[in-house]
């Protein structure tokens, strides 16, 4: 062990492991004395032309913005990888968060605060102040509202066609769908209606179902508490109706573990005739999901009772660990690639020419996050640029605004949403499930968490 | 017959036979210098890399879990020492009973049918004479499938319309589809089905190589005597695999406590809470329940499956110590 050759060779192993552990921790500084802003792009898997889409637009942006070197990153909103990515600093420096979980980040902190941008920006007014509210904490600011959807009834005009139904004239009542769903399993064998259940969508699906039918999951007592109220007659008869869709007329296919993305996949695939989610998935269908736009239709959900569509959206953010001089870059960005568009005809024109040129989607139907005139009077802007079917969403677009929009419960939404999954499976996957048992159980469980 | 004859019993310390310990030769106490001049520095130096990544990755996340376990944090702002409470909150959560109950199921039905199976496979091959590599090869290709791929393989499988393969195979022989992964009561036996045959590979090339150092002159003796080939699978085979199998079985114990992959890709814990196991729950604490993640119960949890684990080992060992050649 003593020859000199030994002890070199290990202050050699040494000296090298030191290095490369030193390596490890060090950081990406701009070579070019440009700020580095790395920003949200896609989730894995969008297809190569969303990415020259993207590439283009960056180049415009650092045309304007010499200072500014955009670094696109993968990136997919995902709650149980968020906190994760934040403490590992792997997040973009600015990202998309949906409404409903900006409340627990405001709460912990996780937000930059923003007020004072917004302001200069000079659109803090101009925002429905409903959403707005989604990215409030007293009169603080942490967040650009970006987009909103209401919630709408996808369905597959190729299946309605095998099964001998109107694609054109989609089921305007839950009875009706019940009907189409029965009609379209029984004709192709695919899965006439579907719900999700996994992954907290469940949860958000059921509550949809109940806004839709005039009942509410939660109640906001005003004080910063709330009162669960999952065991609600809207609410049961959703489950009900489920039940029977799936043991009665055996209409819901044969697959009850599905998510946001599964459902997605599965609605591409031909798979599914109709299904409930956010108006504006038609993109990520198409984009990520290879959709058949010939396939695709959209009609509103059907409210009852004095029920309305449950809204949702998100909120461009930025990460609240960057220094000054990225977060101006960063608010810099959100104006220009986000909100300019809905704003100004030159940025709106721009910015569907680059999309249509790269074919992506142009005029997905949205809720507007400014006022409903702004909305419109950009959809004539970008008009010779819309390249999505809008004439097979008419059911959609002329129907939305004859329905009340019904913002999200806020008292530890994806925790009563995570409950509520295992109600919504238990339905699907046990004949004999005591709906207003485990209502009762879903309820206490809810109450509970919002107790702490 | 009796699986080994005891060990000689310990002489007693202090007898004729042993040397007081006073008698013994005092030791010289090394200085730091002969410590040096004995080659110590480069035995140190050679053992740094190891001694720093073992440190970094290994020892320190152990007792920052252990810390975390006491703490409320979310990895941002400072943590705030809470004490137990993050210990009484696990313990009071009422989907840890249906996370227990799910995982000594899981570890029994994978014991049932994951333990024997590779023996019995190992004993199979080993009578083989020819193409051996063959069908070790073939026996070990599920291990090298990506686990993600192989879930991802099984869930077309699984399929629950009757145009799934597996459904599909049921029906000719005129059984009707099956809802494998969709149903509470077959979701939990789909998984050990697939982990079953997803893990036995790797067990199955251990075995034929501890059945390998099997002395042939056993067999011989036995066919002399007459012995059937289960009488030697018996009363041979087995008793020479003893101290393997016993590590095997506190290995799958303690692997299959720790299941998590195969409820989270195939179910997500579902259908209606069947599937959730204990990692499965230490994953929704940290990741899922709250956007901040609550890291201070999620370690706390660990923590406790970690002890549980540990003294079932100690008892484990114990109990076998008298059968046990290790």
């Amino acid at each position: 062990m003593k020859s000199p050759r030994t002890v070199a060779i290990a202050g050699l192993a040494a000296f090298a492991m030191v290095g490369a552990l030193a390596a490890c921790s060090a950081g990406g500084a701009s070579d070019s004395g440009k700020t580095e802003l790395r920003v949200a792009t896609f989730p894995p898997g969008a297809d190569e032309a969303a990415y020259t889409a993207f590439a283009e637009q960056e180049k415009q942006f650092e045309k304007e913005h010499p200072d500014i070197d955009i670094i696109g990153v993968e990136y997919e909103w995902e709650g149980p990888t968020f906190a994760v990515q934040l403490a590992g600093g792997s997040l973009p420096d600015v990202f998309t968060v949906p409404f409903t979980d900006s409340k627990t980040l405001l709460e912990n902190g996780q937000l930059m605060d923003v007020t004072d941008e917004i302001d200069e920006l000079g659109y803090t007014d101009k925002f429905n102040p409903i959403i707005l509210d989604a990215v409030k904490d007293g009169d603080r600011i942490y967040g650009f509202p970006r987009q909103a959807y209401a919630m709408g009834l996808h369905y597959n005009r190729t299946l309605f066609e095998q099964a001998g139904l109107d694609p054109d004239t989609p089921p305007t009542t839950w009875d009706e769908i019940r009907e189409a769903a029965k009609t379209i399993s029984e004709k192709t064998g695919k899965a006439g209606f579907m719900e999700m259940t996994q992954n907290n969508t469940g949860g958000w699906q059921l509550t949809a179902a109940t806004a839709a039918r005039g009942g509410s999951i939660q109640e906001d007592n005003g004080d910063g508490t709330y009162t669960s109220t999952i065991a609600n007659d809207a609410t049961k008869a959703h489950l009900q109706y489920l039940h029977d869709l799936r043991w009665e007329d055996n209409s819901l296919g044969s697959n009850f573990l599905l998510d946001w993305g599964t459902i997605n996949q599965e609605f591409a695939a031909g798979n599914i005739g109709m299904y409930s989610s956010g108006s504006d998935v038609y993109t990520a269908l198409v984009r990520d999901f290879s959709l058949n736009p010939d396939d695709y239709g959209l009609t509103v959900v059907p409210v009852e009772d004095g029920g309305g569509t449950l809204g949702g959206g998100d909120i461009a953010v930025v990460s609240p660990t960057v220094d000054d001089e990225t977060k101006a870059a960063a608010v810099t960005w959100i104006d220009w690639y986000y909100m300019q568009k809905l704003l100004d005809e030159d940025a709106a024109v721009l910015d569907a020419k680059t999309l249509a040129e790269s074919d992506q989607a142009v005029g997905t139907p949205v809720l507007p996050v400014l006022d409903r005139e702004t909305y419109e009077e950009s959809l004539t802007w970008i008009e010779p640029y819309i390249n999505v079917p809008r004439d097979q969403m008419t059911p959609f677009i002329e129907g939305v605004w004859d329905q009340t929009p019904v913002g999200e419960p806020k008292g530890k939404t994806q925790e009563i949403y995570a409950l509520l999954d295992t109600v919504v499976q238990a339905v699907l996957t046990e004949e004999n499930a005591d709906i207003d048992a485990l209502l009762e159980q879903a309820d206490a469980d809810a109450q509970a968490l919002l107790d702490e | 017959m009796t699986l080994t004859a005891k060990p000689p019993a310990a002489p007693p310390s202090g007898g004729d036979d042993v040397p007081p310990a006073a008698s013994a030769p005092p030791r010289r106490r090394r200085g730091i210098r002969s410590w040096v001049r004995g080659g110590g520095l480069s035995t140190l130096v050679f053992l740094a890399p190891m001694l720093i990544v073992f440190t970094v990755f290994s020892w320190s996340p152990i007792v920052q879990s252990m810390i975390m376990s006491l703490q409320k944090t979310n990895l941002l702002d400072p943590p705030t020492w809470v004490g137990l409470d993050n210990f009484v909150h696990v313990l009071n959560d009422p989907l840890l009973g249906t996370a227990v109950v799910n995982t000594v199921y899981f570890a029994l039905l994978a014991l049932l049918f994951g333990f024997p199976l590779p023996i019995f496979v190992a004993v199979l091959m080993s009578e083989v004479r020819r193409a051996k590599g063959f069908y070790s090869a073939l026996a070990y290709l599920p291990v090298v499938v990506p686990p993600v791929v192989a879930v991802l393989l099984w869930k077309v499988f699984y399929d629950a319309s009757p145009t799934g393969l597996f459904n599909t195979i049921l029906g000719w022989v005129g059984i009707p589809p099956q809802p494998w992964l969709q149903s509470s009561a077959t979701a939990m036996p789909s998984l050990v089905l697939e982990a079953t045959w997803a893990a036995a590979g790797g067990a199955i090339i251990i075995y034929l190589a501890a059945l390998l150092s099997v002395p042939p002159e056993l067999y011989d003796a036995a066919e002399v005597d007459g012995a059937t080939i289960w009488q030697k699978v018996w009363n041979v085979t087995l008793p020479q695999l003893r101290g393997i199998l016993f590590i095997m079985l506190i290995l799958q114990v303690i692997a299959t406590a720790q299941v998590f992959l195969e409820p989270y890709l195939f179910t997500g814990g579902g259908p209606n809470n069947a599937t959730v196991t204990i990692l499965l729950l230490i994953y929704r604490y940290a990741f899922q329940n709250s956007l901040g993640g609550d890291y201070g119960e999620a370690t706390a949890l660990s923590v406790m499956l970690a002890i549980v684990l540990a003294l079932l080992s100690w008892l484990y060992f114990k109990l076998t110590e008298r059968w046990s050649t290790s």
